[in-house]
């Protein structure tokens, strides 16, 4: 708890950097939330993107991203939509012009996904809401837990959590997914893990040292409760690396989100929960229960 | 004692998913009839007298499926039968999962695959409301217009945006076209509007109807999707609806994705024919056509010839509702016309009572066939006769078929409505996975959690020691009920939802890690071993429980929020945390007692 100050301006300043990066790189959504094509090819030998791009150009269809994926011989083609076209039966067109060339080439169209621009829109209002519910939810039962000022740290930790890890998406302009949301949800569920694993020790720590200020007794829980959090950081860290590696580019963007958000939400449960908590002036008073009190007034 | 048993089932249930998959025919009826089992010995009669070796055959929910040992008998038995079961029967090439049967009498299925594991097709198509509501005004529109019509009442009537406004050219029959708007249908929004010599009619659909009919759309579609994938002879065909206005439809194992589309392009269309009687149908099958000029050749569901006459009586798009309801203790199909089908209809059975009345069903497609060595695109028209009645009165807009037992009448309404104006409807989303990638994923999903599942049964090892050792027993017991409750559900497998498997290996051990972690410090604190462990289970259990449920309501909004694959990722991870809960608290626990219960302990191995 010493160390709080320095890492809550650590936390406040990556947390800036987040924003500002989101404020002016944005993210880079895929096509489950802008709606559009995308088509995954697979070649024999290695593909040349370049000679992929004139190809598709030659046919009109100048504004495709080509780009590799996964492998040399793997390419992804993404086509926003197109107001006038009917962007359903691209696909098929595109893979006829893959098809056709200079060479024979063979070409294997490995997936397809269209997806219409209002669907993209609702995917990305309920990934939106889903978000906002799930952090409300928790806060209601830990509220119900604990006490108000530990849920609204846990909540800050949360919030801290997502933060960053949307950051580092937008920063590297990684292609955040319908899978990515999925894992950024599944990461608040982990933080909340620790951070209540860590509460939970604080608030029987309360009830039992009756001597020291709040900030030390603090202090106690999370260093009695370091190994524990490390152990199960690292057993989930193991198998989150496990999918990342072999779990193939489908998982990737899912894998990722997870690696960053364990580390993240990691570091916010020993330092942010319990500071934010700090911040707002919680005491072993706020935890006691209403009964124990009137005994104590009770007696002589 | 409980645990046990628990394991027991679990295993038993979890165990068809270790048979893997064979392939497989699927034979169903064109008509979505049962199979018979006289249809049953025909078809195995035909394989073997071909010799063709097939290693099972069963019927399945009405449909007849056929095992072999390897695609070569698959293919070639395939072909054999499309080439002489004909066009009653359908034959579909599938994976069958290899359960054995008396697995399969009880029930046991391994797990379903999505669409992202297995390859196929995922279309969403949605119903083109605006065009619904404009086409339901325009028959509006016309009927109205032939009713003032008949009065001769000098009028306008027109559609304007979603409304009919009718303008009369005479102000004082105002009153009368209003009387005759709620003769008509007295549920519609009717108004006046305007003063004076300016003053109107506006006519507009309610909230109710509109929403009425745009689940008549939803219906009528999804019916007709469904009839043209049955058609396409693919396996475990998923047509259903989404939402409000949307029809999800799933084509597992299709590869052309583009033939899919097509066929669900189709228009159906359906014509009410009187019969021609006075000559043999069978002779005029014989000869190929009928000896009247007035007169063509049909056939029905059966193959059974018919003679109808030329021209029909009412079409289609004059069809406005079909529904099905008892008279008097005998299913019945209801028919409404609207008011020109309605005149045609009087029309024509003010001279024919007593004689024969027949529905034609025509549906046309557009295909791909080879010609001359190039694939063109041609028109494709099949007419089928679904049903043929007696007329028994005279009848207009309304009248009755009856004569059919239940499943007649049903499937009859049914594609009476398939066959009605179709509302359009337009795709929204399409996602089609080729067969190498479904395969691609399963086995980097499979590979992903089996490696991380073994790093951690060997950390656990490791730093725990026996204790350690428990609870990896407790995390493969707990896989293995994860299966089980998985293979249960059927619920889909998909890509994230492995991902969700992985997940739930890392995080089940941390209520174990919470226990060991607990007893440690007990020990440490001077406790004797005994009490360690008692108070390290009791200290641990409220930690664990709230920290779990936390993780349960980030899956369930998941669950509620998310779609297709997503939706698969929250249901693994739910699983996951119950059983985990399981196995980690009272598993554990259980196992614990057993080998350190009652004992008295010097050391804790922990």
């Amino acid at each position: 708890m010493g160390k709080r100050n320095l890492a809550m301006a650590l936390s406040v300043l990556v947390i800036l950097g987040c924003i500002v990066s989101l404020a002016v790189r944005g993210l880079n959504f895929g096509v489950d939330f802008t709606g559009g094509l995308l088509l995954e090819v697979s070649y024999k030998q290695t593909a040349d993107l370049g000679a992929i791009r004139e190809q598709l150009e030659a046919e009109g269809f100048g504004d495709a991203q080509v780009q590799h994926f996964g492998s040399a011989s793997d390419v992804l083609i993404r086509m926003l939509p197109r107001p006038d076209v009917e962007t359903a039966q691209l696909g098929q067109q595109i893979l006829k012009v893959l098809q056709t060339g200079d060479v024979d080439v063979d070409v294997e169209l490995r997936r397809v996904e269209f997806v219409g621009p209002q669907v993209g829109e609702e995917l990305t209002e309920r990934g939106g809401t889903a978000m906002i519910f799930a952090i409300l939810m928790i806060l209601a039962y830990i509220m119900f837990r604990f006490q108000w000022k530990f849920a609204l740290g846990s909540v800050a930790a949360l919030v801290h959590d997502v933060f960053i890890v949307v950051g580092v998406f937008s920063l590297f302009q990684l292609p955040f997914d319908l899978s990515v949301l999925a894992a950024v949800l599944a990461v608040i569920g982990y933080s909340l893990n620790d951070t209540i694993v860590v509460f939970d020790r604080i608030r029987e720590n309360f009830r039992l040292i009756r001597r020291g200020t709040a900030a030390a007794i603090m202090n106690t829980s999370i260093n009695q409760m370091l190994g524990r959090t490390i152990i199960t950081s690292m057993t989930t860290m193991m198998v989150v690396l496990s999918l990342f590696f072999l779990g193939g580019e489908a998982v990737r963007g899912f894998a990722t989100a997870m690696i960053i958000g364990i580390v993240v939400g990691t570091y916010s449960s020993i330092y942010t929960a319990s500071s934010m908590a700090l911040l707002l002036d919680v005491s072993p008073a706020d935890l006691l229960e209403p009964k124990k009190d009137e005994q104590l007034d009770s007696l002589p | 004692m409980l645990i046990a048993a628990v394991l027991a089932l679990g295993i038993l249930i979890a165990l068809p998913n270790l048979y893997g998959k064979a392939p497989s025919i699927q034979v169903s009826r064109d008509d979505s009839g049962e199979i018979t089992d006289a249809a049953t010995m025909q078809i195995e009669a035909i394989l073997n007298n071909a010799n063709i070796a097939f290693s099972d055959a069963f019927v399945e929910e009405g449909r007849l499926m056929l095992r072999f040992d390897e695609v070569q008998a698959q293919l070639r038995a395939s072909e054999l039968l499309r080439a002489t079961l004909g066009k009653t029967y359908i034959v579909a090439l599938t994976l069958a999962p290899r359960t054995p049967v008396w697995m399969r009498t009880a029930g046991l299925q391994p797990m379903s695959l999505g669409l992202d594991l297995r390859g196929g097709v995922h279309f969403l198509f949605e119903v083109d409301m605006d065009a619904a509501i404009s086409q339901r005004l325009d028959i509006i529109a016309n009927d109205l217009n032939r009713a003032l019509r008949a009065e001769r009442i000098r009028r306008n009537v027109r559609v304007s945006g979603n409304e009919v406004r009718i303008r009369v050219g005479d102000q004082a029959n105002l009153d009368r076209v209003e009387e005759i708007v709620r003769d008509y249908d007295e549920e519609l929004d009717i108004r006046r509007v305007g003063v004076g010599a300016e003053e109107q009619i506006v006519i507009r659909l309610t909230d109710d109807q509109i929403r009425a009919r745009q689940d008549f759309a939803i219906q009528q579609n999804t019916i007709t999707l469904r009839n043209r994938v049955n058609a396409l002879g693919v396996a475990e065909p998923l047509v259903q609806r989404q939402g409000r206005n949307r029809i999800v439809v799933q084509l597992p194992g299709v590869q052309d994705p583009a033939q899919a589309e097509r066929i669900l392009d189709a228009t159906a269309t359906l014509e009410f024919r009187l019969v021609c009687e006075g000559e043999n149908a069978f002779e005029a099958q014989r000869r190929g056509r009928s000896l009247n000029v007035g007169c063509e050749l049909f056939y029905d569901r059966s193959q059974t010839p018919v003679l109808l006459k030329r021209g029909a009586i009412v079409t289609g798009d004059q069809l406005t509702d079909a529904s099905q309801s008892f008279d008097n203790g005998s299913p019945v199909v209801n028919v409404t016309l609207d008011s020109k089908g309605a005149d045609e209809m009087l029309r024509t059975t003010r001279d024919n009572v007593g004689k024969l009345m027949a529905v034609l069903f025509v549906e046309q497609s557009r295909e791909l066939v080879e010609r001359n060595g190039e694939m063109v695109h041609v028109n494709r028209t099949e007419r089928e006769v679904i049903n043929q009645a007696t007329i028994n009165g005279v009848f207009s807009s309304r009248f009755q078929i009856s004569g059919m037992d239940v499943v007649e009448a049903r499937d009859l309404s049914l594609l009476l409505r398939a066959g009605a104006l179709a509302v359009p409807i337009y795709k929204v989303e399409e996602r089609t996975i080729g067969p190498s990638l479904g395969k691609d994923n399963i086995d980097r999903g499979i590979n992903a959690i089996l490696i991380g599942f073994g790093l951690v049964v060997l950390f656990m090892a490791v730093y725990y020691r026996s204790f350690g050792v428990i609870a990896d027993i407790a995390l493969v017991v707990n896989l293995v009920l994860m299966v089980a409750v998985l293979s249960l559900l059927q619920a889909s497998l998909t890509l994230p939802g492995m991902a969700g498997i992985v997940l739930t290996v890392g995080m089940a051990v941390d209520a174990n890690v919470l226990i060991f972690e607990r007893i440690r410090e007990e020990v440490r604190n001077g406790n004797s071993p005994q009490a360690s462990i008692h108070s390290g289970y009791a200290k641990a259990l409220s930690t664990i429980a709230d920290a779990n449920i936390t993780t349960l309501i980030a899956a369930i909004v998941l669950f509620a929020f998310g779609t297709g694959p997503i939706k698969g990722f929250a249901i693994t991870l739910s699983v996951g945390i119950v059983t985990s809960m399981f196995t980690s608290i009272i598993g554990t626990r259980a196992l614990v007692n057993f080998i350190y219960g009652g004992r008295r302990l010097e050391r804790l191995p922990i």
